[in-house]
């Protein structure tokens, strides 16, 4: 995988199947803070609800649609419990 | 990828970089455009910092290319500062230094593709070209272990005289082994002025039935039909993206517009890659040129089709001037003669058309 952030947008390209994802801001943070213990829910209420001033409801449903999305295409991998140290 | 190369342009970010690492080869096709024994190439900590700058300015797709890098003894350490970097990686090669041991390792570094030259699918048909006996059989079997490696594999043929027949046995010899495949009926003229390579290009007639093949264009008619109205929106677009959201780099260190667009803008030994792109009087220039400033393009009917190379102008004179190459392809593509055609004095060019044709998802674009 390949990555950017360049102005706080990330451009990510899967080499496996050539899929170039494009970024805005919110997925990109999102994606950076994706450390393979933090719960999607704990992201999106520590580092997107209180910078992009959205509706809880509408921003944990479009991360987890974001998160499947990435998952889908072996950019994240989306885990029930904390990736072990 | 066209949204993001538009972003790019409107943040001045160079996207693509496209650097030679070397212009040594260890094969000498007969259209080659490069001086094989330019010295004095960037070392290693040069290019460690090249990246870091361009990683720095938002750069993302990394051509490397040659020359053959493969004779850089410290190929595999640049590719892994690049990826450390994060940029997506494309290497061009002929393969012949390829084992398996350098499969594995590209593979294992995260390569995104590595694109390879095949002339034709007959030996003596490719090593004729390559001027090195052997070269397409030790090729293909480089490709087969990138491909059991797990690599994404393009199959590049460049389309001349002697091999004009040869692209169907390559292209379904790509098939079978798994690869993509492009072919590119454009020689480019030597990159120090020599033109004379340029009468390596096909006929116009050979050209035609490559643009009435559905297997290469898609759909024939609409790749065929005659160029529409010309508005204020085609006449104040620019030319293509080199010098906007990409660029080139020679071993040595020059900065261009692009490989077939060797207007020197810099050096990265003198000045620091960023401080050339956003400085440089001559970027400024190149990205400053719309299509209404062409003097002879933006009378012509084919100004919103036209695959113009701003690069090939430029090594045709000026670039504010036409590309000859490209008023022929528009022509032979439509049947309907370009503005500059119709100039007193005009000859055909020996130079050719200058056309990219993607195989495995039919498409035709101009580079840069």
């Amino acid at each position: 995988m390949a990555a950017r952030v360049f102005r706080g947008e990330a451009i990510i390209m899967n080499p496996a199947d050539s899929t170039l994802f494009n970024l805005n801001e919110t997925a990109t943070a999102i994606w950076l803070a994706a450390d393979g213990r933090t719960a999607l829910r704990s992201i999106v209420e520590r580092d997107i609800l209180p910078a992009f001033h959205v509706d809880r409801e509408d921003a944990l449903r479009d991360a987890g649609q974001f998160a499947e999305d990435l998952a889908r295409h072996a950019i994240l991998t989306l885990r029930t419990e904390p990736e072990a140290e | 990828m066209e949204s993001l190369n538009r972003r790019a342009m409107d943040m001045g970010l160079p996207l693509s970089v496209h650097i030679d690492l070397t212009w040594r080869c260890n094969e000498r096709c007969i259209h080659c455009y490069l001086d094989h024994d330019d010295p004095d190439e960037l070392s290693t900590g040069e290019l460690r910092d090249l990246l870091d700058q361009m990683a720095e300015g938002g750069a993302f797709f990394l051509t490397l290319s040659g020359g053959e890098i493969f004779l850089r003894k410290d190929l595999f350490a640049i590719i892994e500062h690049a990826r450390l970097r994060g940029f997506d990686i494309k290497l061009k090669t002929n393969a012949l230094l390829i084992g398996q041991k350098e499969a594995a390792r590209i593979a294992a570094l995260g390569v995104h593709q590595v694109q390879i030259s095949v002339y034709s699918h007959v030996p003596e048909v490719h090593d004729a070209i390559t001027k090195v006996p052997g070269s397409l059989v030790k090729t293909l079997q480089a490709i087969r272990l990138l491909r059991a490696a797990g690599i994404h594999v393009v199959i590049a043929c460049v389309l001349m005289k002697p091999n004009v027949g040869a692209f169907e046995g390559v292209q379904s010899m790509a098939h079978e082994l798994g690869a993509e495949f492009t072919i590119d009926p454009t020689i480019t003229p030597h990159i120090l002025g020599d033109r004379s390579i340029l009468d390596l290009n096909i006929e116009r007639e050979e050209l035609r039935k490559l643009f009435e093949t559905e297997s290469l264009v898609g759909d024939v008619e609409a790749f065929t039909a005659a160029p529409g109205p010309v508005d204020d929106e085609i006449l104040d677009g620019t030319p293509c993206s080199a010098g906007h959201s990409s660029c080139y780099i020679s071993p040595h260190g020059d900065v261009y517009p692009c490989v077939q667009f060797p207007m020197t803008c810099g050096n990265v030994r003198h000045e620091r890659f960023l401080d050339i792109w956003n400085t440089s009087e001559a970027f400024g220039e190149v990205r400053s040129i719309r299509a209404r400033d062409l003097p002879v393009c933006s009378s012509c009917g084919h100004v919103g089709s036209c695959s113009r190379c701003p690069g090939l102008a430029y090594m045709e004179g000026s670039m504010y001037g036409p590309s000859s190459a490209d008023c022929e392809k528009s022509f032979v593509r439509t049947g309907i003669p370009s503005a500059n055609m119709g100039r007193a004095g005009y000859s055909r060019p020996g130079s050719g058309p200058l056309v990219q044709i993607a195989g495995m998802a039919p498409a035709v674009s101009a580079c840069g």
